[in-house]
């Protein structure tokens, strides 16, 4: 951020009398709903999950981390199509009822209510991966030595299992208030002020660069809480899972009535938070859309290679940095490699407006430089091209792709390193022999994820597109704001598609971590 | 070996047949084990044998399959029937320490003590860290104490409810050696003064030999014998405890009548009755049962020898080529390929029948 908080602008200070108080008191709103409503929906599901048996435990143990493919925004239009006036639930009811217009209540899905269990329908799977994991490893040997001590399971549970995963909890639910934070397409689309959407507004509508910067500026304090909160859960949660884990000796087996709760209990967050959504995605693609396919299809290639060459750019990027910092380790490369990693905190909206900034200046120096000297350029050369897009993309998910680089990187020990240079390996040869084969599978992974987190982004790609760039998430977006439900279907569906790859494969890896 | 345990007044806790396992897998084959109030006994098996599984049922972790458990007058499992962990008054020490991360060492003492007035509780707590020599450490974090420490700690919380009994699983595996040495001496006379009835399960016999009063040898799920450690080192009962403690050699020898066998190092009496079928017998000898002597009619031939501090171990060939391990004073150790002379020190040793008889495929070479 270059501009300062209080220097003058008029729009900001027209934005402090009216609107700001807005954005904070909405923010805030929306963070203590996805807050609490994550818990709820997170932790009795992470734990019946971690320590229960019931029926379909296994299946709705994987099924529970499919809404980590839908993006809010997808999700949020989906269920506005369904839950309004004209949609089928509404429709049935009246039909039922014989009710007319205005004869009765129905909950507003386009409210702070309706934004909250949104978020939280997708959401909800960054706290429950979290709680589950601590439970796992928590359970067998605190639980017993509670029991040893006089407790009974019940007892142990609220007095131990809780106690010791509200690290982990916490961390979750900061993970989770991030992306509240940075999501734009589902208050925008509901018509909520947050502050993203003040960023846009004042970017756009009031075309007030440092007005946005300043927002960003405010918006990034709030971040910097919910980074250090979430730091510090995790430091906290290595002391408690230090102590070595044993696997789970039995779990509870769970039978008749409370066997049903259980699994409903889990079968509800998928069933709202990925089945009914993808479902009406699909039905809605298959049978009502319009939209032409070789539409669809330069939506898909635009997107597609957006995505792929951002997560090239991303991926040699982190291999960089990961390899530097192991061949020379020290603490000022560590912490450009941990200040790097810090962007994936960040809005969109506010990367937008980080990366915009600068561009701008260096077009204008450069428009300014080229009509003094003849050199005949015109237009933005920087800002307005996909350089400013795939900028900000690498600053948002660098941190991701840096993640899955560094813990492959992990498993190589040095001494693998010096055992094969000691029978005779060229430096070279290390790579190509030994690195190249154990990495593969890391490095394939960042670059997937990083991938389906281009394809999901939107307000970033929605500030810095060039003009006339479409991609199925902008499409998507515009098509959904026009009221176009339908059409914005099949854009979606191919999202959710993709989203759902690196899904199953943190499934699977956490099913194969577990034997 | 029950016998010898069931002759004695009043056991405290017993064990009577017990049978445990997983699924299709049974890992306790009938156990029967007495223990008097006050003793200190050690599980002494390889990693496998059922000790652990036999602590887990006393704790009530794990539920018997058949046989019985009682603890003074209470009936903690009769195969059928099981009292819940937290109705047995057990404290139990685990492997991996399990101090709770988020409690301080306070709160992890007390944590057991949640019924008690907190005054009470209080005194409790000081009492035990005097006990244990960490006064004034109450408020650290377990992550703030050093391995040792924690060790402490976990005991202290394990005594602090004032438990019936004390199970200790593998407390020490998790240590260094230096402070292992250190601490198995301590915490013993601690147990031993406040006269804790203690059951410890180890895979370490110089663990087992420093700790416990009795040591109880198990190997695929049944006892195989229980006595004071320098029985189990120098009368074993099977070929198992002969071979799992410490070192030795068997060497063939022949029956000469219910309690005598003949061998290249002579006549020697045999610890256990023997029968006359098979005659060909083994004799179990460890490297301190015999000594090298300036001359005798056993002959054998240094092959190497391993120097260990003050002893070393050589290892010899007698006349017919069988091996031997013998220990002899480090600095009038003869040198490889000499040829020393041998005496029996002892004259009562394990026989058993000697396995290459029985299965052919372990022919000596």
């Amino acid at each position: 951020m270059s501009q300062s908080l209080f220097s003058g602008s008029e729009v900001f200070s027209h934005l402090l009398n009216t609107v700001l108080a807005d954005y904070v008191l909405n923010s805030l709103i929306l963070m203590a709903g996805v807050g609490i409503g994550t818990i709820i929906m997170g932790v009795p599901a992470a734990w019946l999950a971690a320590m229960c048996d019931f029926p379909g435990r296994r299946w709705l143990d994987w099924g529970m981390l499919l809404p980590l493919a839908m993006p809010a925004y997808v999700i949020a239009y989906t269920y506005t199509g369904m839950l309004d006036f004209a949609g089928p639930v509404q429709t049935v009811l009246r039909e039922l009822t014989g009710w007319g217009y205005g004869d009765y209540w129905f909950w507003d899905i386009r409210s702070h209510s309706g934004a909250i269990a949104m978020l939280v329908l997708v959401l909800y799977p960054y706290v429950y991966l979290m709680a589950r994991a601590t439970f796992l490893e928590q359970s067998s040997v605190s639980f017993e030595a509670s029991r040893n001590l006089g407790y009974s399971p019940f007892r142990a549970f609220l007095k131990v299992a809780i106690p010791m995963a509200r690290p982990a909890i916490i961390a979750g639910v900061s993970l989770a208030l991030m992306e509240t934070l940075a999501d734009y397409g589902t208050v925008q689309y509901f018509g909520i002020p947050t502050f993203s959407t003040g960023i846009f507004r004042t970017f756009y509508g009031f075309g007030d660069a440092n007005g946005a910067a300043q927002l960003a500026s405010l918006l990034l304090l709030f971040v910097a809480t919910l980074i250090f909160v979430e730091r510090y859960s995790r430091r906290k949660l290595s002391y408690n899972i230090r102590a070595g884990s044993r696997a789970m000796t039995s779990r509870i087996h769970l039978k008749g009535r409370r066997a049903w709760l259980a699994a409903l209990a889990c079968f509800i967050p998928f069933f709202f938070g990925f089945l009914l959504p993808a479902g009406q995605l699909l039905s809605w693609s298959l049978f009502d859309a319009q939209m032409p396919w070789s539409d669809f299809l330069s939506l898909s290639w635009n997107s597609f290679y957006l995505a792929g060459l951002a997560a090239l750019i991303a991926i040699i990027l982190a291999t960089l940095l990961a390899y530097t910092q192991r061949f020379n380790p020290s603490k000022l490369i560590k912490q450009a490699s941990q200040f790097a990693a810090l962007g994936y905190a960040l809005p969109g909206t506010v990367i937008a407006i980080g990366v915009l900034a600068p561009l701008v200046f260096v077009d204008q120096t450069l428009l300014a430089f080229s009509e003094r000297f003849g050199l005949g350029l015109s237009g933005l050369i920087f800002s307005g091209t996909l350089f400013a897009l795939l900028i900000a993309y690498t600053v948002r998910f660098l941190a991701v792709a840096l993640g899955s680089v560094q813990s492959g990187l992990e498993q190589i020990s040095p001494s693998l390193d010096e055992a094969a240079k000691g029978m005779g390996r060229s430096p070279y040869q290390v790579l190509r022999q030994i690195h190249a084969p154990l990495m593969k599978s890391s490095l394939l992974t960042a670059l997937l994820v990083v991938f389906v987190d281009v394809l999901k982004e939107l307000p970033a790609t929605l500030m810095l597109r060039p003009f006339d760039f479409n991609t199925l998430a902008v499409r998507a977006f515009e098509l959904a704001s026009d009221e176009r439900l339908v059409e914005a279907a099949p854009p979606s569906l191919m999202i959710v598609a993709v989203g759902l790859v690196p899904v199953l494969l943190l499934n699977r890896a956490i099913s194969r971590h577990k034997h | 070996m029950s016998i010898e345990s069931n002759t004695l007044p009043s056991a405290y806790l017993s064990i009577e047949n017990a049978y445990a396992g997983y699924a299709a897998e049974s890992v306790v084959n009938g156990v029967t084990l007495n223990i008097q109030q006050g003793e200190l006994i050690c599980l002494l098996g390889p990693s496998g044998c059922g000790k652990s599984s036999l602590l887990r049922c006393i704790a009530g972790f794990h539920a018997l399959s058949s046989g019985r458990i009682l603890l003074g007058e209470k009936r903690l499992d009769d195969g059928n029937t099981q009292l819940p962990p937290e109705q047995r008054n057990i404290g139990m020490v685990f492997q991996d320490i399990a101090l709770f991360p988020h409690l301080n060492v306070t709160e992890n003492i007390q944590f057991g003590l949640f019924e008690w007035p907190r005054k009470e509780a209080n005194e409790r707590s000081e009492q035990l860290l005097t006990m244990i020599g960490l006064q004034g450490l109450g408020r650290r974090y377990p992550h703030e104490l050093s391995g040792g420490q924690q060790q402490r700690v976990a005991l202290a919380r394990a005594l602090a409810p004032k438990p019936d009994l004390l199970l200790l699983d593998e407390p020490f595996s998790g240590l260094d050696a230096a402070l292992r040495d250190e601490l198995i001496p301590e915490i013993a006379d601690l147990l031993k003064q406040e006269q804790i009835t203690t059951l410890m399960v180890s895979h370490d016999q110089a663990e087992a030999f420093a700790f416990a009063d009795r040591v109880a040898v198990m190997n695929q799920g049944k006892l195989e014998q229980i006595s004071q450690p320098d029985a189990i080192y120098y009368e074993p009962k099977s070929r198992f405890v002969a071979e799992f403690i410490g070192e030795g050699a068997f060497i063939k020898a022949q029956y000469i009548d219910r309690h005598h066998v003949s061998s290249l190092l002579g006549q020697s009496r045999s610890t256990t009755e023997l029968s006359e079928i098979p005659c060909n017998k083994e004799l179990f000898i460890r490297p301190d049962d015999v000594e090298i002597v300036e001359h005798s009619e056993v002959v054998a031939q240094v092959e190497s020898k391993r120097f260990r501090g003050g002893q070393s171990l050589l290892s010899v060939t007698l006349e017919d080529g069988q091996p031997l391990a013998v220990t002899c004073h480090a600095v009038k150790a003869p040198g490889v390929g000499e040829t020393i002379y041998l005496a029996l020190k002892q004259h009562r040793f394990l026989v058993t029948d000697d396995p290459s008889k029985i299965e052919p495929k372990n022919e000596a070479r």
